[in-house]
């Protein structure tokens, strides 16, 4: 059962911000805070005032479910707000309640009719191999779903697809060497069926959860963002870690961590993989602004087209 | 929404009905349940993991301390459990010895993820088979006849509860990144212990937060999970299962092999010592290849075979001592046997978990486990942080070995999980992962038995086939 009263017959309206502010405060996140505390309070009043949920329908393929849990994680908007106030995530595996054949109508019911007016989410790689056997997602009516066959179907009917986390992006983990699954990324896969729905590309393993909530609101304010040549955000993904870290003072005057657990020093001779790796972790920091790979340890590249068999040996140095 | 439709007649008892769930949702992962009702019960039951990624492939000739991190990527709910399983085994192959801080900083990473796991399961996935969320996405759309049984008051109770452990899920990420570097996916573990010398403001970070956990979970969600036998209690008494348990032991409380949760096999009524060697792997009918049954984890190959003919699963089918067992929260309460928290105490009118008997072995039972389990751990972390020392070493550094072997063995929040290691020109060789939700969520062996949660969905009342509310429930109550 559908809650009309919720989903939108038309894409929301501008919310009254401009982007110039909403561009400020996305990338002048200080640590810890969320996505902004300047324009969050906006959206969510213009929201309430009777603007309407964006519908989205998220799947996962071959993936590990951390990239949903990474989205609970969001500061601000909290969770509970963008599930209740910002979209109407009608399908999601993990956190909706429906399941079985109940699940699947609905998914094929929303994007039927919302037809150019969803945005898919996809979580995960998706396998080719075998014509899609290594991915079962449910059925209908003893019809087998495969994640080849819905992103197949789904595709062309969304009004954009964002690609949520390495494997999805670029196929991570399941597309490493050794794999037997033909694990791929969004991107790759559509351009094999012609489909031609915009793609943004959120990639991490997982994905910061500001990485995605921000992507979302900006593709609700004010359309696709700006994408590097990888097809991320250039909001999130545009700036180099090692150039950026807060050790590269250590590092010009050639003080090294020893081992890993050295609190102090360049974490480079003991495998960081920052200088290949483009993100904002180093002023954003994780888990509320708590901590990051390269003080704790090390940087493997998780962002990267390549993760991981171009950031392997982890605690190797790359040079 | 509920009071919609009117429910359907009982079904026939000569009559068989066969259900298909695909997707389950609210676990993590892709499985499929298909059942046979006959009389208003499940009388036989197949489950299917529809989902493939050939990590023990991709290991394959890499680092071995790379494992680590790519094991940790199975699942997104426990990475820890996977970090652990994996520094355990490289620990063994590499032959290092823990630091005292090493090893309690660990457990605090592992520890605050067990609460944050424990928490979400009840709550977020398990909860709405027992309360109506709000009547829009994506609580709905939802069974017509959902079975939900609570009064309003309580169920907006429970609702508010929902959205406040959301909150105290993420602090708890919180805690784990304060020594694991970030969550999911944790930098913090790897062989030779922890790569964070916990600072004095790190841990004081870590308890500020640890004091909000705990007075939910036990002003909260013990409360709640106990409350929830009033309604259902007819629940108790249903999912029985095999009744047989395998425990590896978690949190290590020294480095002799004493665990907060002990290690412990219970079979037939009775108990064992753990032995590895008596597990085997059986792919009769799982999708791989008939060659690589019957093999010991550390003589482990995983070779699928997506299109054999008769296999259902793309899960193994492990057996202890050729029979299948359960893992989880109630198997570790089982070996552990500990005292119950005060609620416990009060609501059952005894001290220990045994003394609650056959109940435990129910739907209900095993939320009671993870909840009284979730109380242990709270309480264990809280000795851990006492024991922290701030400044000092927690990381013994080791070379790779030219050749070894490595056993890892520790618990996911979700059950009995191993890691094998085999190292050969300082690479991995082979690697085999016997995670939690393959020792519950497996289907026949080649002996013809079924898997645990097969097992336990049998005599499951399944009054209305339209809405059958409690093949999911039992399904969750194992937290696959």
């Amino acid at each position: 059962m559908k809650d009309k009263q919720e989903l939108p017959d038309v894409q929301p309206e501008k919310t009254g911000i401009s982007r110039r502010n909403f561009l400020k405060t996305l990338t002048g996140t200080a640590a810890g805070i969320g996505i902004s505390q300047m324009f969050n309070p906006a959206l969510i009043q213009a929201l309430e005032k009777g603007l309407q949920r964006h519908p989205v329908i998220w799947i996962q393929g071959q993936g590990c479910t951390g990239c949903s849990v990474s989205l609970l994680n969001s500061v601000d908007p909290s969770i509970a707000d963008i599930l209740l106030k910002v979209i109407s995530l009608q399908f999601h595996p993990t956190v909706g309640v429906a399941e079985g054949e109940n699940a699947m109508k609905h998914v094929y019911d929303v994007a039927n009719e919302y037809n150019g007016r969803f945005s898919l989410v996809i979580e995960g790689a998706i396998p080719v191999a075998h014509n899609g056997k290594y991915c079962i997602l449910g059925e209908i009516e003893h019809r087998e779903i495969t994640m080849t066959g819905l992103v197949q179907e789904l595709g062309p009917m969304a009004s954009s697809i964002l690609a949520i986390g390495t494997c999805a992006t670029y196929g991570g983990i399941p597309a490493a060497k050794g794999n037997v699954t033909g694990a791929t990324g969004v991107m790759a896969f559509l351009k094999t069926k012609n489909i031609t729905t915009p793609v943004v590309n959120i990639p991490g393993c997982p994905p910061h959860p500001d990485w995605i909530v921000g992507s979302i609101v900006h593709l609700l304010e004010s359309g696709i963002p700006e994408l590097d040549y990888d097809g991320r955000p250039k909001l999130f993904f545009g700036n180099n870690i090692h150039d950026n870290c807060p050790r590269l003072e250590d590092y010009d005057e050639a003080f090294m961590s020893m081992s890993l657990s050295d609190p102090m020093g360049c974490r480079m001779d003991v495998g960081c993989k920052g200088p290949d790796t483009y993100a904002d972790c180093y002023k954003r920091k994780w888990n509320s602004g708590m901590n990051w790979c390269v003080d704790n340890a090390v940087c493997i590249g998780c962002v990267e087209p390549g993760f991981p068999d171009a950031m392997s040996p982890f605690y190797e140095p790359a040079y | 929404m509920a009071g919609c439709k009117p429910q359907t007649e009982p079904a026939q008892a000569d009559k068989k009905i066969k259900i298909a769930i695909d997707p389950i949702s609210r676990i993590e992962g892709h499985l499929k349940a298909e059942v046979e009702v006959a009389g208003g019960r499940v009388v036989d039951a197949h489950i299917t993991g529809g989902m493939y990624r050939g990590f023990e492939q991709i290991l394959i000739g890499r680092d071995p301390r790379d494992a680590t991190q790519i094991t940790q990527r199975i699942c997104g709910v426990c990475p820890t459990a996977h970090a652990t399983a994996s520094a355990l085994a490289l620990d063994d192959a590499f032959g290092v010895e823990l630091t005292d801080n090493g090893r309690i900083a660990r457990n605090l990473i592992l520890g605050a993820n067990y609460l944050q796991s424990h928490i979400l399961h009840f709550y977020h996935l398990a909860a709405l088979d027992y309360v109506n969320g709000p009547d829009t996405a994506p609580f709905v759309p939802r069974y017509t006849q959902n079975d939900v049984r609570l009064p309003k008051e309580l169920n907006d109770v429970a609702v508010g509860q929902y959205l406040e452990a959301l909150e105290i899920r993420k602090i708890l990420h919180e805690m784990v990144a304060l020594l694991g570097g970030k969550m999911p996916h944790v930098q913090g573990i790897v062989v030779g212990g922890s790569t964070e010398i916990p600072t004095r403001e790190a841990l004081n970070a870590y308890a500020e937060r640890f004091k909000k956990v705990k007075q939910f979970v036990l002003e909260k969600y013990i409360p709640l999970v106990y409350l929830l036998a009033g309604p259902y209690g007819d629940l108790l008494k249903t999912g029985v299962g095999h009744k047989n348990m395998v425990s590896w032991g978690v949190f290590p409380l020294d480095n002799n092999g004493n665990t907060l949760l002990k290690s412990g096999v219970y079979t037939d009524g009775k108990d064992y010592e753990v032995n590895p060697a008596m597990i085997r792997e059986f792919v009769k009918y799982s999708w791989f290849e008939d060659s690589t049954t019957g093999l010991n984890p550390t003589q482990g190959k995983t070779l699928p075979d997506p299109n054999k003919r008769g296999a259902y699963s793309f899960i193994k089918s492990p057996r202890y001592n050729g029979k299948p067992h359960e893992g989880g929260p109630l198997a570790r309460m089982w070996a552990t046997n500990p005292a119950l928290s005060k609620t416990g105490r009060e609501k059952l009118g005894v001290t220990h978990l045994r003394d609650i008997g056959d109940a435990c072995f129910s739907i209900l039972g095993r939320h009671v486990a993870r909840a009284e389990e979730t109380a242990l751990v709270a309480m264990a972390v809280e000795e851990w942080l006492s024991q922290a020392q701030p400044g000092k070493e927690t990381f013994v550094p080791a070379d790779i070995p030219q050749s070894a072997e490595g056993l890892g063995m520790t618990e996911a929040p979700r059950g009995a999980l191993l890691h094998y290691i085999d190292i050969k020109d300082r690479k991995i060789a082979n690697y085999q992962v016997t995670s939690a939700t393959i020792w519950n969520a497996n289907p026949r062996d080649d002996m013809g038995q079924r898997g645990p949660i097969e097992e336990a969905l049998i005599g499951v009342p399944v009054p209305d086939a339209a809405n059958p509310v409690n093949v999911g429930r039992l399904i969750r109550s194992f937290d696959p």
